[in-house]
């Protein structure tokens, strides 16, 4: 790929104390794509996720070496702007944490705190954020109820409106499926293939059948290391690693 | 009958005796209060400030007290939360979890709570005499809030440090900062805990007699200085129980199911503005 990436990442090793949790993984994410961070348990996935948007710097004990460059920017380096940083990035969690207010409030949350003020905009950004994440017709009557009233299917999808209302480059996702029932995970796979004409789009899953429906590239770590990558194609139907083969193929997990 | 359901019948009764026990000596007290304090309540006694003889059973009231509680209490609570907001979302939000200081300071905090009140009154006699203030009401303010800040910080460090971390990220990561984080979703998200921890320190505060007697020291005058002695209910009661006529004895009565009313007004209200703030809450 001779296109500038949004995401570089050179050489990255993460400790948890004493622990490594990656191992010298050096890898780009292409762009506007989908990549997929496959792996069983334990094995780092989320760890270099939530290294992209400089997450792992709230745990204990946490040291990171390398380079991870978003946009050209050495986001570990510690003058970084972590806060820039994180805005670029939309995060979807394994379980939806909707923010103590109104689904309104949740959706203008990030633009409010990065200065847009007028009501008339909020609430054109609110409107068309819940649309882009099909949330819209199902609450448009109750905007100012309290979003932990919505049900988890719909709080994810309202998560992933209000990340996007930040107008992110990037979209994280750490298992996102994972507490959603059948049809909510099928809308969210749905709307990640919608978005990824704008977006870039990483995401965590450790279900091989939504890896492969939803990929474009892969990633395969295994205790740390980054085992394999590639398009997904590739990794699916042809990994050129033993390893790779046998997680495909459900014997290891 | 096997082993294990009788093990299961004892406690389970053994949970029900405690319940009652705790029940019936709340009722018991109320009883108590009521019973010997009703006869004396009349309009006067909130309306009006002790006159000349009221302490020998003369005519007059606890209007003195009732604002001198109130003003004490809650300027002690207001100058306690706003010491320990900025402390518990520091322990919580700005320290990681397990920090050397976090640790410390829970445990002076647990240590502070443990703390007679009484010594908290001398302690502010101390600091009173240092900056040349005699009994007044800041100093009452000052001591009450040093008695009470140990609770509610306790009180709102139990409720944030529940707050998930992933709750936290997920405002980090639409790229807010910790203060945003702090003072827009975790006091949200903790307004019910919050409100229950101020309601549980002015609880404190206002009944508390020993922590005022050097500090605020007493007045029969309705008095709003800050400068100034003032009257609180806990010592009101105090010196009408210490005289020898039952008149003025039950008088002290009718003191403490003012004061009783008073606590109990303030929890039920805190009741509804928690149930109000509650809906917000992300479980």
């Amino acid at each position: 790929m001779e296109f500038k990436n949004h995401i570089c990442v050179q050489n990255l090793n993460v400790y948890y104390g004493k622990v490594q949790a990656l191992k010298n993984i050096s890898v780009e994410i292409p762009d506007k794509k989908i990549t997929v961070i496959i792996g069983p348990s334990g094995c780092g996935k989320t760890t270099l996720l939530k290294s992209f948007n400089r997450l792992i710097d709230l745990m204990d004990n946490v040291k990171a070496t390398g380079k991870i460059l978003v946009d050209g920017e050495d986001i570990l380096d510690p003058k970084a702007e972590v806060v820039d940083i994180r805005k670029k990035m939309g995060l979807l969690s394994q379980k939806p944490y909707p923010l103590p207010m109104s689904i309104y409030d949740n959706v203008a949350y990030g633009p409010r705190i990065h200065g847009t003020k007028g009501r008339k905009e909020l609430d054109q950004i609110v409107e068309y954020r819940l649309k882009e994440s099909s949330l819209w017709e199902e609450v448009k009557d109750r905007l100012h109820d309290p979003a932990s009233r919505l049900s988890v299917g719909q709080q994810q999808r309202l998560c992933l409106a209000r990340g996007l209302a930040v107008e992110p480059e990037i979209i994280l996702g750490d298992e996102p499926t994972s507490a959603l029932d059948p049809n909510s995970s099928q809308r969210i796979e749905q709307k990640f293939l919608e978005l990824k004409d704008r977006y870039t789009i990483v995401v965590v899953t450790h279900i091989l059948r939504q890896a492969k429906r939803i990929a474009d590239y892969v990633l395969f770590l295994y205790m740390g290391e980054l085992i394999e990558h590639g398009p997904a194609r590739e990794i699916f139907e042809n990994p050129k690693q033993k390893l790779t083969r046998e997680y495909i193929q459900g014997s290891i997990s | 009958m096997d082993s294990r359901k009788i093990e299961e019948n004892v406690f389970k009764g053994l949970m029900i005796f405690s319940s009652l026990v705790i029940s019936a000596g709340l009722l018991w007290i109320l009883a108590v209060i009521i019973i010997k304090g009703l006869p004396a309540m009349n309009l006067a006694m909130i309306t009006q400030a002790p006159k000349g003889g009221f302490y020998l059973g003369k005519e007059g009231g606890i209007l003195n007290a009732i604002v001198g509680s109130l003003l004490l209490a809650g300027g002690a609570t207001a100058l306690a939360l706003f010491l320990s907001l900025p402390l518990v979302l520091y322990l919580n939000v700005y320290l990681k979890k397990g920090a050397r200081l976090a640790v410390f300071t829970r445990f002076s905090l647990d240590v502070l709570w443990g703390v007679p009140s009484i010594v908290y009154g001398a302690f502010g006699f101390t600091l009173m005499l240092f900056f040349g203030l005699r009994a007044s009401l800041l100093g009452g303010i000052i001591a009450v809030a040093l008695l009470i800040f140990p609770i509610m910080c306790r009180a709102m460090d139990e409720v944030m440090q529940m707050i998930p971390q992933e709750l936290m990220n997920a405002s980090y990561s639409l790229g807010s900062t910790r203060w945003e984080t702090a003072f827009k979703v975790v006091v949200r998200q903790a307004l019910p805990g919050i409100l229950t921890a101020i309601l549980i320190a002015f609880g404190r505060g206002i009944g508390d007699a020993a922590s005022v007697i050097f500090t605020a020291g007493f007045t029969d005058s309705v008095s709003f200085s800050l400068f100034r002695p003032v009257a609180t209910l806990p010592l009101a009661i105090f010196y009408q129980l210490g005289t020898p006529f039952p008149e003025v004895q039950a008088r002290a009565h009718a003191s403490s199911l003012i004061l009783t009313i008073i606590i109990i007004t303030i929890s039920i209200g805190a009741r509804i503005l928690t149930k109000r703030f509650q809906g917000y809450v992300v479980k």
